[in-house]
């Protein structure tokens, strides 16, 4: 069995391993920590050249990594907490998203951006956050949300491939999950659809990321509701193909629930909620995440697969 | 001779200073009549965008360069094959001195198909990849660490190839301005920082955004070397730029250049009086002595013949004005690539 986190760090090796192009930069590569240890030790198989430790500069750091993408590399960005992402908000938003639509195209932009959602433990406001809305509000950035250990490991490799800026997210919580690992063969990111992880009939339940995996275990409570449960690994672009997939499942269970691990306004929920011309939708309450232990577990219950299978029993009448 | 001052711009910011005719140094007659051309080839198609915009014939935001050819043709006198070029949205100049037909521009700021950047960008989104201008963004201060990026890029091929970065005063107020100057200094990478330093950003004189007037300073903050040039005479800018490219691309590391030039027209668009005050306007006659292409054509001993530049100015008009819209729904299938 291989764990999420142990899975992201074979989609590295595997990657510098097989394309020559690719190179990790961004800070506290070379940390004990290694960023959850999902890069252990790769700066001692590949050297220093390709696995790179940066100043304290996300800004230059991302910029630069798009340069390389420009120049001919593959670039994988890596912020070890999205809230510091934010710090590079104008490279991916404003350049790299735009970057081949306002030079008319033409030009590959192989850039990799991978953030991490790093929450819980009583971090706080600055070390919590899940700002995946932000980036999928923006044409021209694939955004990659994996809740399995092998999207995790595939859709890295995926996202690395494609020849356009992706936006990855990973989620701490997720990293002890475990799955078994098929050997990797490539897969094209825009060819990535919703999967429907669990096939049910009274009620249709949808996240991505970490969010899809609590549907997954709410599913798993509920034995007077059979539910069906869709993962959405890829939250932009999202195309007609993408909505069918949530469309038909919703028709046949007449009921959906969106779970969304971020706050509502302007999210993903409520856009699959447009889209779908209906359904209801858990997320977190509209504040920044306290730290103290019991507001933090108020503040994260609403997203827990507690209320998640709580919720489609009431939307079930059950 | 002492260090110069690397907080003070001293006889270089003063307008009623550098007049004299431009020393050619030992330039052949026909480089230095090359490079004449060159920049009166930019100063004529920026005069003719002005037109434009002033006629409303362009509808897209132009921020002309007139008055600071010589940084941008000094500058490109020492761009290689393989180099990789980076601009802002002052950059008609940068473009043009690469060698990029004029017609692309004109088509570019008209929105046409045949624009550089198939009429998705305008004058602040240029991009010729063949002449080695990677890229011309508005927001201030973008593409510096971009432009680092590529010159990590030609340190991993091991190739001789450098990064150039045109940036103006006020993107060195940016904090990406610093964090890339960082980087690029302690990984030793083959960039060329060049800021023209124009004392103004849009209609703000540098005295009242920084305490000192020269931004060579941050190049000292950040262990790496400068030269402050007068960006007004094109023979000194070159041979700066010489010695800057020399030192990246030989390993040396990164190279801090600071042109001192003037631009004669307003932030945006093509008046000489809008968004500045009366102070502006005593000083800009001060600065027009100062002009790249009189000081240069004096040096030459020539008297500048614009009407061969102006007519093939003309036909490029003509070429670009004719050209094709973007077919509909072009803004939708280049979203990815």
């Amino acid at each position: 069995m291989t764990t999420y986190c142990e899975a992201i760090l074979e989609a590295h090796h595997w990657l510098m391993r097989e394309r020559p192009e690719v190179f990790c930069i961004g800070q506290g590569l070379w940390s004990p920590w290694y960023v959850g240890n999902s890069m252990r030790d790769l700066e001692k198989e590949f050297g220093e050249a390709r696995v790179i430790d940066t100043p304290v500069s996300e800004a230059a750091t991302t910029g630069a990594a798009l340069g390389a993408a420009l120049g001919g590399y593959r670039p994988i960005v890596v912020h070890p907490r999205v809230d510091f992402a934010v710090l590079a908000m104008d490279v991916v938003v404003n350049q790299a998203a735009n970057w081949n639509s306002m030079f008319g195209g033409g030009v590959p932009v192989p850039l990799t951006v991978r953030a991490i959602i790093n929450r819980g433990g009583e971090q706080g406001a600055q070390h919590s956050q899940a700002l995946h809305a932000w980036y999928a509000h923006v044409p021209g950035l694939r955004v990659v949300m994996p809740s399995t250990p092998v999207d995790a490991r595939d859709l890295l490799i995926a996202s690395v491939l494609c020849d356009d800026p992706v936006v990855y997210i990973d989620d701490r919580w997720l990293y002890e999950a475990e799955a078994e690992l098929p050997p990797v063969a490539p897969v094209d990111l825009r060819a990535i659809r919703p999967r429907v992880l669990r096939q049910g009939t009274d009620l249709t339940l949808v996240g991505t990321g970490h969010a899809a995996a609590m549907c997954q275990e709410a599913a798993d409570l509920l034995e007077d509701v059979s539910c069906e449960v869709i993962d959405v690994p890829v939250i932009n672009p999202m195309v007609d193909a993408d909505w069918n997939v949530l469309r038909e499942s919703r028709t046949r269970t007449r009921r959906m629930l969106v779970v969304d691990g971020t706050w509502s306004s302007c999210g993903w929920a409520a856009t699959v909620v447009a889209a779908m011309g209906g359904g209801q939708t858990l997320t977190l309450p509209p504040a920044p995440a306290p730290t103290s232990g019991e507001l933090e577990n108020e503040f994260y219950q609403p997203i827990g697969a507690a209320a998640v299978a709580a919720t489609a029993m009431e939307m079930c009448g059950a | 001779m002492s260090k110069p001052d690397a907080a003070r711009l001293g006889a270089l910011g003063d307008a009623s200073e550098c007049h004299e005719p431009v020393d050619l140094a030992g330039l052949t007659a026909a480089e230095a009549q090359a490079m004449l051309e060159r920049m009166m080839l930019i100063r004529a198609v920026e005069e003719r965008i002005g037109e434009a915009v002033e006629a409303g014939e362009v509808q897209c935001p132009c921020h002309l360069a007139i008055g600071q050819e010589a940084v941008a043709v000094g500058v490109a006198r020492h761009v290689q094959e393989g180099d990789r070029v980076f601009g802002g949205h002052r950059s008609h100049g940068h473009f043009l001195a690469l060698g990029a037909p004029v017609e692309s521009l004109f088509a570019e700021v008209l929105g046409k198909d045949t624009g550089c950047s198939r009429g998705m960008g305008g004058s602040m989104h240029l991009r010729d990849m063949g002449h080695k201008f990677w890229g011309s963004v508005p927001i201030v201060g973008a593409t510096i660490p971009i432009a680092v990026g590529t010159a990590l890029a030609a340190q991993m091929d091991d190739s001789e190839a450098i990064a150039v970065s045109f940036f103006g005063d006020g993107a060195t107020e940016e904090g990406v301005f610093h964090e890339a100057m960082n980087l690029a200094a302690v990984k030793r990478l083959p960039v060329v920082f060049v800021c023209e330093n124009n004392l103004f950003s849009s209609h703000l004189h540098v005295s009242l955004r920084q305490p000192a007037d020269s931004t060579c300073r941050f190049a000292e903050a950040h262990c790496m070397p400068w030269r402050r040039v007068d960006g007004n005479d094109v023979v000194i800018m070159a041979s700066a730029m010489n010695e800057a490219a020399g030192h990246a691309r030989t390993g040396e590391g990164p190279f801090y250049l600071e042109a001192v030039t003037y631009r004669w027209r307003g932030h945006v668009g093509p008046r000489e009086d809008l968004d500045v005050g009366v102070k502006r306007k005593d000083d800009l006659a001060q600065w027009k002595r100062r002009d790249p292409i009189a000081r240069l054509a004096a040096g030459l001993g020539v008297e500048p013949d614009w009407a061969p530049v102006r007519a093939s100015v003309a036909e490029a008009w003509r070429q670009a004005e004719a050209a094709p819209a973007p077919a509909p729904r072009a803004h939708l299938e280049r979203v990815f690539s």
